[in-house]
């Protein structure tokens, strides 16, 4: 059970959110110009590492607010990304 | 009643022999994939200068922590055929491998809940009929006859309203599936070198010419990657980014019981799946933690919502303790297919992103891997599940198609 810091709501339980995979993948900027390959990248390869990874969470039980944390993937520690204002 | 005694293993199973600083294949990873492709490249190709390498101990990772399922009730062609294959091979291999591995076909019940969900399970009957595969559906009448402990109650949240059955389906002591395959290969002079882990690999220009690995460089004609969970890590190496996530996958048993649960039963709206292993221990599971991770641990809140649901469906099991709860690292693909092939890089091969399900299929891609792996091609039944699938978007979406994942 991990235990999450949502930015506006505290340190809450992970029943509480869902997951949103790796943060920072943008739409492509001119989609019309992507060929096969670039859109088998955009849609289906995400990084898969063993170690830091920065990820989306959504605090759905809460106050339904997305967020990003840097996530140690092998020892489940997490820290902001960022610290909110 | 006493439950069924496990076999004694042989007095000697395998060599633990130096590795060599050249062979013709480097397979990575020792699980039952790694091992049963020794096997074939051995046996069906006679390609026995083969070395698999394992960071750990033989079979210790997921081929480990798996709960044993084996079936083959898949809805597509391309999965029918390659899950159907292996059940084939698992039907002949005891006497093969002169291994009781105690393969036990007592039938897999794949529950549905809802209207969608009787629908969906027909539909997924006729097409294993249509492939060739046994199934049928039974409905709560014969459920009860089939399974007496599950509660068939209208009164719970989500009534039984029926039941895919593969009677052909059912479970196998997956330590001693891996210990046959090795054993076999051994003797036909694999060498299966444990505590060497694989940590990149030798280039020239496009074309792999060997792994480094912490017992020093060993050359390879060919590069097998069989390494489950981890094997991203590895490509990331060479910069061939693969459409794979790897997650935490836990299981749990109870204490050892009188045998009392005759089949395996699998829900996936409640999502839980159960069976009771020959020594007599409840072996339930769920699906995968959500985020992504490597930790072999996963979260408490899973292993609750799974008990709660098989409490609902076994009232009988109210009493069970959990005796202990573990967890694999398992690689998901985004079409819950696997990935099985040769890469953009000369000499180097994938088997990889089996998620939940690759035990069931360890002959079977063992069989086809080798095949690849020997010919350079992919045997017809991997021809739909190379990476190129990515690209040009025709996907095995088996997802939704296969009933509970496993
Ligand atoms: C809890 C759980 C329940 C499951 N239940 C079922 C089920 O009921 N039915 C079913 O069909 N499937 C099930 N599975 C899935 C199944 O276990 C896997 O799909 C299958 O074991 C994959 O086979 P493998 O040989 O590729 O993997 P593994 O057995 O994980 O083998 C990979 C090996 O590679 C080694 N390795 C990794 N990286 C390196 C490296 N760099 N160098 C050297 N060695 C390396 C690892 O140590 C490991 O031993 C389950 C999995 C889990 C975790
Ligand atoms: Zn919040």
């Amino acid at each position: 059970m991990l235990l999450i810091h949502c930015p506006w709501c505290g340190d809450r339980d992970e029943a509480e959110f869902r997951y949103g995979g790796q943060a920072h993948v943008d739409f492509p900027e001119n989609p019309a110009e992507l060929d096969d390959a670039a859109w088998a990248e955009y849609l289906f390869v995400r990084d898969n590492p063993r170690g830091s990874f920065h990820e989306r969470w959504v605090h759905t039980a809460g106050c339904r607010r997305w967020f990003d944390v840097v996530r140690d993937t092998a020892t489940n520690e997490m820290r902001p990304e960022k610290v909110v204002p | 009643m006493v439950s069924t005694p496990l076999p004694e293993p042989p007095p000697r199973l395998w060599r633990n022999p130096e590795p060599k600083r050249h062979y013709d294949v480097v397979i990575v990873g020792s699980g039952g994939h790694g091992l049963a492709t020794a096997y074939y490249l051995a046996r069906n190709h006679g390609i026995r200068d083969v070395a698999v390498l394992e960071r750990g101990w033989l079979a210790g990772g997921n081929m480990a922590r798996n709960t044993t399922i084996i079936r083959s009730n898949y809805l597509f062609d391309e999965s029918a055929a390659l899950y159907d294959h292996a059940l084939s091979l698992w039907e002949q291999l005891p006497a093969e491998l002169d291994y009781d591995f105690l393969l036990s076909q007592r039938g897999v019940l794949n529950l549905a809940h809802t209207e969608q969900e009787v629908r969906d399970s027909r539909r997924r009957v006729f097409a294993n009929q249509l492939n060739g595969i046994d199934a049928e559906w039974v409905e709560p009448a014969e459920i009860a006859e089939l399974c007496p402990i599950l509660n068939l109650s209208a009164d719970v949240r989500y009534p039984v309203l029926g039941a895919t059955l593969q009677r052909r389906g059912g479970i196998a002591k997956h330590d001693h599936v891996a210990w046959a395959f090795a054993r076999k290969a051994d003797e036909m002079g694999v060498d299966l070198i444990q505590g060497c882990e694989v940590t990149g690999f030798r280039l020239d220009g496009d074309r792999v010419t060997g792994v480094e690995t912490s017992l020093g460089p060993i050359g390879a004609g060919r590069v097998a990657l069989a390494a489950a969970g981890r094997t991203s890590l590895l490509t990331d190496q060479l910069g061939l980014r693969l459409p794979l996530q790897s997650h935490p996958l836990q299981a749990l048993v109870s204490e050892l019981l009188e045998p009392v649960h005759p089949c395996v039963v699998m829900s996936n709206h409640v999502h839980v799946y159960c069976s009771q292993a020959h020594k007599g221990e409840l072996v339930l599971g769920a699906g995968i933690d959500s985020y992504n991770g490597y930790g072999q641990r996963g979260s408490v809140h899973v292993i609750e919502r799974q008990m709660a649901a098989a409490l609902e469906l076994f009232p009988i099991f109210a009493r069970a303790h959990v005796i202990r709860t573990w967890a694999g690292t398992v690689d998901v693909t985004p079409d819950a297919s696997p990935i099985i092939g040769p890469t953009p890089y000369e000499n180097l091969y994938l088997n990889c992103g089996w998620g939940t399900g690759g035990f069931k299929a360890t002959p079977g891609v063992g069989w086809v891997y080798a095949h690849t792996i020997a010919t350079g091609r992919p045997h017809p039944l991997n021809v739909p599940y190379g990476l190129e699938r990515f690209t040009t978007g025709a996907l095995i979406d088996e997802h939704g198609a296969a009933a509970v994942a496993h």
